[in-house]
């Protein structure tokens, strides 16, 4: 059962990323990045890691998402600036 | 044609390369000598429920103080880089769209139990799973809420830098008041061990994740802000 669910999670981790790499539009790619890390924080919960799933969840699925989001902005705001 | 000839030549060796090391791999039966010797005596040595903890706070301390200076580095970064653009830009100031009352009421109910829950995970960081980093980033968290609930908030950077550099510092003069009342650079055993699996416990690990759980807060707090910036 458990090893059913680590192989589910790792294919939903394996898609979320080829979709961040894949995805024109680039929010949606950001927010598939974070879905790796939300996915990822998951498995490292049952794979008996509490702490590290914590890190994960909260500065790999939570800050850094938001991180890239604001850095997305900002130059997207620049090249409207620049023409 | 040359470059894909060599991408699939660097490809197909790193496949061996990886075929190779697969190939005798088996599961550790045992731990290792050093992570047996830690498991084995870290609870009686350094009072520490949370074995996780005893060994990022103690045995790997000097790891903790290069992490927390890495993430120090690269806040410094940020604000240096961009701090610098926000002056640039004041001139022409952008009317931001304020958030919805929706957004507004849950951030001011919810953002002072986040930053509560933080303090939690960091004072207990001896006891159960988390610590500094996990509760500083936590308590990011909830200044990111504040942030998209009010567009044109402000942090109060003197506060700010002083918690930071109080921190940072005083994390490293315990290191040193361990070196000279313990056994070595970050020893927690200068303070009393105190009853195993209590909150005062531990010796010097809540103190240290503290602070720890202070200065990553308030770095990463710095960080979204400079990031937000345009205010």
């Amino acid at each position: 059962m458990e090893n059913i669910l680590i192989t589910l999670l790792s294919l939903i981790i394996l898609v979320a990323a080829l979709a961040a790499i894949y995805l024109r539009n680039m929010i949606s790619a950001i927010l598939a990045s974070g879905l790796v890390s939300l996915f990822a924080s998951i498995l490292y919960l049952l794979m008996a890691a509490p702490d590290v799933a914590m890190t994960e969840a909260a500065i790999g699925a939570g800050l850094s998402t938001v991180i890239f989001l604001l850095a997305f902005k900002k130059t997207r705001d620049e090249e409207v600036e620049n023409g | 044609m040359v470059r894909k000839t060599i991408a699939l030549a660097l490809m197909s060796g790193l496949a061996f390369i990886l075929a190779f090391i697969l190939g005798d791999w088996s599961p550790m039966e045992r731990l290792s000598g050093v992570a047996y010797d830690y498991v084995t005596r870290g609870a009686a040595d350094l009072g520490a429920m949370n074995l996780v903890t005893a060994i990022v706070v103690t045995y790997r301390g000097l790891d903790t103080l290069g992490e927390v200076t890495v993430l120090f580095l690269a806040a410094s970064g940020v604000a240096v880089l961009l701090r610098r653009k926000r002056d640039e830009a004041a001139a022409t100031v952008k009317i931001k769209r304020a958030a919805s009352e929706i957004v507004t009421t849950g951030a001011s109910l919810l953002s002072p139990f986040i930053v509560m829950f933080g303090a939690y995970i960091f004072l207990n960081g001896h006891l159960s799973p988390g610590g500094g980093f996990q509760g500083g980033a936590v308590i990011a968290s909830a200044v990111l809420l504040l942030f998209l609930a009010h567009p044109d908030y402000k942090l109060r950077h003197n506060v700010l830098n002083i918690i930071e550099s109080f921190s940072g510092f005083t994390y490293v003069l315990v290191g040193l008041l361990g070196l000279f009342l313990a056994g070595g650079f970050l020893d927690n055993r200068f303070l009393p061990l105190g009853t195993y699996g209590t909150i005062l416990s531990a010796g010097a690990i809540p103190l240290i994740y503290t602070l720890i759980g202070l200065k990553v807060g308030t770095e990463l707090a710095g960080i979204l802000e400079n990031m937000k910036g345009r205010a």
